[in-house]
């Protein structure tokens, strides 16, 4: 016997219930600010300042926000299939030899968008491939993916410092990256874009990515919401008995999944490489496959909710930034405390306020009689 | 003292809007088995579990010896001399019996002098009560009706005087319930008090001195059991008089549509759970697998739908063989006319997380009716949805409310909607009305029969005797993996009963 | 000899590394046998160094270090109790989070706080944990073979070390022969057979959550103050991960624990070995191959490669009680 709990209105599912827990999570974030001794109304307003105040800070805002709709869209795709991809950071980091490797080969014989099709490509692919070892692991020798993909962040870090170092560094450089691409393995800036609302994005990296980054979060609702495939991977999500009676090929639809999965996060390693530095060197995910879990979470796996929590991760980076510069105590670590905040109430603790917030409905409801209709 | 061992008083539980148990009084008088009976549902569950302190009453009061009690929690029940055996067995599965006799009353912080003393106390109670189990034995390696015993000695071991089992025979053989009732007499002799909750009429018959009768979250009688037959028990559980037979005309049979020859099926643990099962069913015929629950059944049914591989044997579907043993698609064999209603419906039939109209497709979510390329067809699905809706009346139509929010009986009939609508020439289904309302029953029913009348071949497999024998044109009796018998629907109870229990008749044998 | 000597080496610094993964990996051991997964085992670590370190370095007191490491890694660990317990959240969410904290908060703490770049004030004498040597250790070194076994490798460790290894056998006592460790190991398996009985699976499930906090913390402890003399940032490196790994590799099984966490320890004191120097027969390996090894043999393990691993059956599962 099933008995259907006190439903509450989607607004408030999707809407209240997830802004309160992130009201929380910052909160408790700013205690922390108060325990090193600074003000946190002072440092909300200096982020919000550094962040929107102005063309060059939105543009680094919306430049670090494409980097984590990419791997918010990863996270969330393996959630609909019931998988927990922690990999992210791995495939993003592996997925940098994808978009490498076409810059050197062709940005010196043709422009950019020639080179940009073959970057997204082989983004995608080494991405792919990186979270598919873990997905057929898990398919066929029953491994689990969350402690698989655990162990794939440290071997590609490994991987990646060897191949930086002993194989794409030039000759005779010092530093562990590929020599600097030239025209042909640049992405343009959208300075057009903000230019339109009248700002100057001066120096900051914001670029084509980005619209990538939104056609992938459209293409993402699209598959999730209104193909065949996605019907098969939220099937899965949801119950792996359902989908055996349905005749889904459950180990097909995990490795399917693990590998869009990995496209995705893969795809993010284009914005930094392609769109920012210009050659690939160490290190360029810092973190942004983690700050996906955060952003898929919040975003409650919904591309429309990711893009906005995306572009909230944005400000605290680009505002963590501008922080540091006026409050030495904090530096841009304090986003990875804000990070493990909003996993945690927007993840683990999701539902501590709802039941309050349920009885709450439940006495505003009887209160206007003929609003709460019991189901069947 | 008195001589009232438990006495109720204005039990009230809610569960959200669902008002489980409204306004309960019940007496039970020491030294008796009290029965308790009523549909799934009823609210027996709940009733018993609050006195187990399982969950807090909204109001009323429970009186223990004439004593108020407050049964805050399961140790509150332990200390007031009530123990409990439950449906599904509280054991932990990879632990000894003594272990898990212990648990919860080891009596010191370590070990070695509690086992020393449990044991010599488990032999004591093995032997008083003829409850012989092997101390030492591993819970998963007992068969059932052992590890009910482990849960019968844990509640003696902590000095329960009053014991109240859940459904204990679900999961028994006749011979294993046979015994159980043995045990439960002898309690009875030495002064114990036992509730028994059930929902099966013969058990109550056999063995109970009282029994009170639960409905809808009511308690609507109480009887002396030798003063009451079984059509007036019958009658109270469900409140009216109830149809022993489906009205349905002669059966027609047809070509053979489904053949099973010589499968054998193993679990995921590699046990045969099917053994060499052969049958034919017809187009236009029910053939009913009646059975206790667990002896393959559910094995034979995935194998026969396609989502458990069997390890060999033959199974042909309107005359052209299935790979049984290779690459078994459920998907394949619905192409080719297979319908299957499965047994679980809460995890395998529906995703409950799903829209109703998404779930109106699962398993058919490749027809070209619903998808063009890779693309799905939300309007046609959700125009095809309201249809169905529609034409099996279920509530509430709404094609886009999630699939939990439904009762019971709608779930099963998004289900059946969905298998029967697509025309299928065999249909195979698991028990199409558990945990399904009443009203929702005899619709269920009423359409098995119209798909034999439209010249499908029926599978039927319940542990509902009473189902099978009145929807089925033959019954095929499975014991222990195998096929033991085939008999009419009009063969007498007891001898389909024997057969439940696997003890085959001379006949049987030399065929 | 030569060779011999350089074992002596080797087994002595797989010792010395294999110490927080045993640690660790035993504190995962009590919160995942009663049923609460625990990816979190590195950020407690971590957390508990950093208080270690903090509290040491301005007290100079080693006890007190170890004390503030243990508190600290306890509240993180009731953190994630309260997600996964009351709340019946995810626990690999709750994990990933408490991770994320600790790694955030131990520099943003560390930098406001000592203006070290994250550091914390080198430890002095009082400050860290010395060695102990054995009795006699001096005077049997000489003796070939059994010397260099006892005075090297027996002899000079952190007490921490030998409690360490003496927590593996004591792990297994509670585990098998008392009341707690058999209430744990059920309610690891069926909670509702727990909770039947009488026994609260909630406070049950806190007090095994409790376990794990202590053990991390003392693991913290060693990192920063026995291993190294002062909190660096980052300083786990992954050594809580490699201890969960090393767990589902010993099965959940405490003795297995301890092998595992020393196969671990002698790869990791392997690949520090190797480095720089080829191989025989195989010739230059790349470090970084050395450092991915350890995880590129635990995937292999987790495969099933090698026998296979059955979790804890009401692992990673909330307990709701059954309508």
């Amino acid at each position: 016997m099933s008995v259907p709990y006190g439903k509450l209105p989607a607004w408030v599912d999707f809407g209240l219930i997830p802004l309160i827990n992130l009201v929380v999570a910052f909160l408790v974030a700013g205690l922390v600010v108060l325990a090193v001794g600074e003000s946190p109304l002072r440092a909300a307003a200096l982020l919000v300042e550094g962040a929107f105040g102005y063309g060059e800070g939105i543009g680094y805002t919306l430049y670090y926000a494409t980097n984590f709709i990419f791997t918010g869209l990863a996270v969330a795709m393996a959630f609909h299939g019931g998988l927990f991809n922690i990999g992210g950071e791995g495939q993003a980091y592996v997925a940098g030899i994808g978009v490498a490797l076409p810059c050197l080969w062709l940005d010196q014989y043709v422009p950019w968008f020639v080179t940009f099709p073959f970057a997204i490509l082989g983004a995608a692919l080494m991405g792919a491939v990186w979270a598919m070892i873990p997905g057929w692991l898990q398919a066929k020798r029953g491994s689990h993916i969350v402690i698989t993909t655990i162990m794939f962040n440290f071997i590609a870090s490994s991987l990646m410092v060897y191949l930086l170092v002993d194989v794409l560094k030039p000759a005779g450089s010092m530093a562990p990256q590929t020599r600097t691409f030239v025209e042909g393995g640049r992405l343009p800036k959208l300075d057009w874009l903000l230019g339109a609302f009248g700002l100057d994005i001066g120096g900051a990296p914001f670029n084509l990515s980005f619209l990538l980054a939104l056609i992938a979060a459209f293409v993402v609702w699209v598959i999730i919401w209104r193909t065949r495939l996605g019907y098969e991977i939220r099937t899965m999500g949801h119950s792996p008995k359902a989908a055996r009676y349905a005749g889904i090929r459950e180990n097909r639809i995990i490795i399917i999944t693990m590998m869009l999965s990995g496209a995705l996060a893969g795809m993010m390693a284009l914005n930094p490489i392609m769109g920012d530095q210009h050659r690939m060197q160490l290190d360029f995910v810092s973190g942004a496959g983690f700050v996906g879990i955060a952003v898929a979470l919040m975003g409650r796996s919904h591309p429309a909710g990711i893009i906005p929590a995306a572009i909230l991760f944005g400000m605290l980076y680009q505002g963590g930034a501008e922080i540091s510069f006026e409050m030495p105590e904090i530096s841009r670590d304090m986003i990875v405390i804000i990070q493990g905040l909003v996993i945690l109430f927007a993840g683990a603790l999701e539902n501590m306020f709802r039941p309050a917030i349920t009885s709450l409905f439940a006495t505003l409801g009887a209160a206007r009689p003929g609003t709460a209709k019991p189901a069947e | 003292m008195s001589d009232i061992a438990i006495e109720l008083k204005g039990i009230d539980k809610s569960f959200g809007a669902v008002h489980a148990n409204k306004n309960i009084n019940l007496s039970v008088r020491k030294g008796t088995i009290h029965g308790i009976i009523g549909e799934n549902g009823a609210g027996k569950s709940t009733l018993m579990s609050i006195l187990y302190g399982f969950y807090q009453a909204d109001g009323g009061d429970v009186f223990v010896d004439g004593t108020r009690t407050v049964i805050r929690d399961p140790n509150a029940a332990i200390a007031a001399g009530i123990g409990m055996v439950h449906q599904h067995f509280m054991l932990v599965e990879n632990f000894t019996v003594l272990e898990n006799v212990m648990l919860g009353a080891e009596e010191s912080q370590v070990l070695t002098a509690g086992i020393t003393k449990a044991r010599a106390e488990l032999r004591r109670l093995e032997e008083e009560y003829e409850l012989e189990v092997d101390a030492d034995a591993i819970i998963e390696e007992l068969p059932v009706g052992n590890q009910q015993r482990v849960e019968i000695l844990k509640a003696l071991y902590r000095g329960a005087d009053i014991l109240i089992l859940d459904e204990p025979t679900g999961v028994l053989t006749p011979a294993e319930a046979d015994h159980l009732f043995r045990i439960l007499r002898q309690l009875k002799d030495q002064g114990k008090t036992i509730i028994l909750i059930t929902h099966k009429l013969r058990e109550i018959m056999a063995i109970t001195d009282e029994v009170s009768v639960m409905r809808r979250g009511e308690m609507v009688a109480t009887r002396t059991t030798a003063d009451t037959s079984v059509e007036e028990l019958a009658e109270l559980m469900v409140g009216r008089r109830v149809l022993l037979r489906v009205d349905k005309d002669e059966a027609r049979p047809g070509d053979v549509l489904l053949a099973v020859e010589k499968l054998t099926v193993r679990d995921s643990r590699g046990v045969a759970m099917v053994k060499d099962v052969s049958f034919d069913v017809r187009a236009g015929e029910i053939v009913g697998i009646a059975g206790v629950a667990g002896n393959g059944q559910s094995e034979l049914l995935e194998a026969v739908s396609g989502i458990r591989r069997a390890e060999k044997g033959r199974i042909l579907l309107n005359g052209e063989p299935i790979d049984v043993a290779g690459r078994t698609d459920p998907a394949e064999l619905r192409a080719r006319g297979m319908a299957h209603v499965p047994e679980d419906r809460h995890h395998m039939g529906l995703v409950l997380a799903f829209e109703e109209s998404e779930n109106s497709i699962l398993g058919y979510h490749t027809d070209p009716r619903y998808v063009s390329g890779a693309f799905l067809n939300i309007d046609g699905i959700r125009r095809d949805a309201a249809e169905k809706m529609e034409s099996y009346d279920i509530r509430p139509r709404d094609v886009r409310l999630r699939t939990a929010n439904f009762s019971g009986g709608n779930q099963q009939k998004i289900v059946l909607a969905r298998e029967m609508e697509r025309d299928p020439s065999v249909l195979v289904i698991g028990q199409p009305t558990r945990g399904v309302d009443v009203g929702a029953i005899e619709f269920i029913h009423k359409r098995i029969i119209e798909m034999r009348d439209a010249g499908k071949a029926v599978l039927l497999v319940s542990v509902e005797l009473d189902e099978i024998r009145s929807l089925s044109d033959r019954v095929l009796v499975m014991f222990d993996g195998r096929i033991v018998g085939e008999r009419s629907p009009d063969a007498n109870e007891g001898e389909l009963g024997l057969l439940m229990a696997g003890v085959t008749d001379s006949r049987e044998a030399a065929a | 000899m030569e060779y011999f000597e350089a074992l002596i080496v080797i087994l002595q610094s797989t010792v010395r590394v294999s110490v927080p993964l045993i640690l660790a990996a035993l504190a995962g051991l009590y919160s995942e046998r009663a049923g609460i997964f625990d990816i979190g085992l590195e950020g407690k670590m971590l957390a508990a160094a950093f208080a270690a370190g903090a509290v040491a370095g301005i007290t100079q007191n080693a006890l007190l270090g170890l004390t503030a490491a243990m508190a600290v890694s306890v509240a993180l660990a009731l953190v994630h109790g309260f997600a996964s317990i009351t709340q019946r959240g995810n626990q690999i969410v709750s994990g990933v989070a408490i991770n994320f904290i600790a790694a955030g908060a131990t520099v943003i703490l560390g930098q406001a706080w000592f203006h070290q770049g994250g550091q914390t004030p080198r430890l002095g004498e009082g400050g860290r944990f010395v060695t102990h040597e054995l009795p006699f250790a001096a005077e049997i070194a000489g003796i070939p073979v059994l010397g260099p076994i006892y005075s090297n490798l027996l002899s000079g460790h952190f007490l921490l070390t030998y409690l360490a290894f003496a927590l593996v056998p004591a792990t297994w006592w509670v585990l098998y022969r008392t009341r707690f460790g058999l209430r744990l190991r059920a309610v690891g398996e069926n909670p509702g057979a727990v909770d039947t009985a009488g026994i609260s699976v909630t406070w049950l499930r806190y007090r095994a959550v409790i376990c794990c906090g202590l053990l991390c913390g003392i693991a913290g402890a060693y990192l920063s103050m026995a291993m190294t003399g002062g909190f660096v940032k980052g300083m786990t490196a992954g050594k809580g991960f490699i201890a969960l790994a090393a767990l589902i590799f010993a099965k959940w099984k405490p003795v297995n624990v301890m092998f595992a966490c020393l196969l671990f320890g002698f790869l990791d004191a392997m690949s520090i070995r190797l480095q720089g120097n080829p191989l025989p027969l195989i010739g230059q390996v790349p470090a970084q191959f050395m450092q991915a090894l350890p995880y590129i043999l635990t995937v292999i393990l987790l495969a099933g490669f090698i026998g296979k691993a059955i979790p804890p059956r009401a692992g990673g599962v909330p307990y709701v009680k059954e309508r």
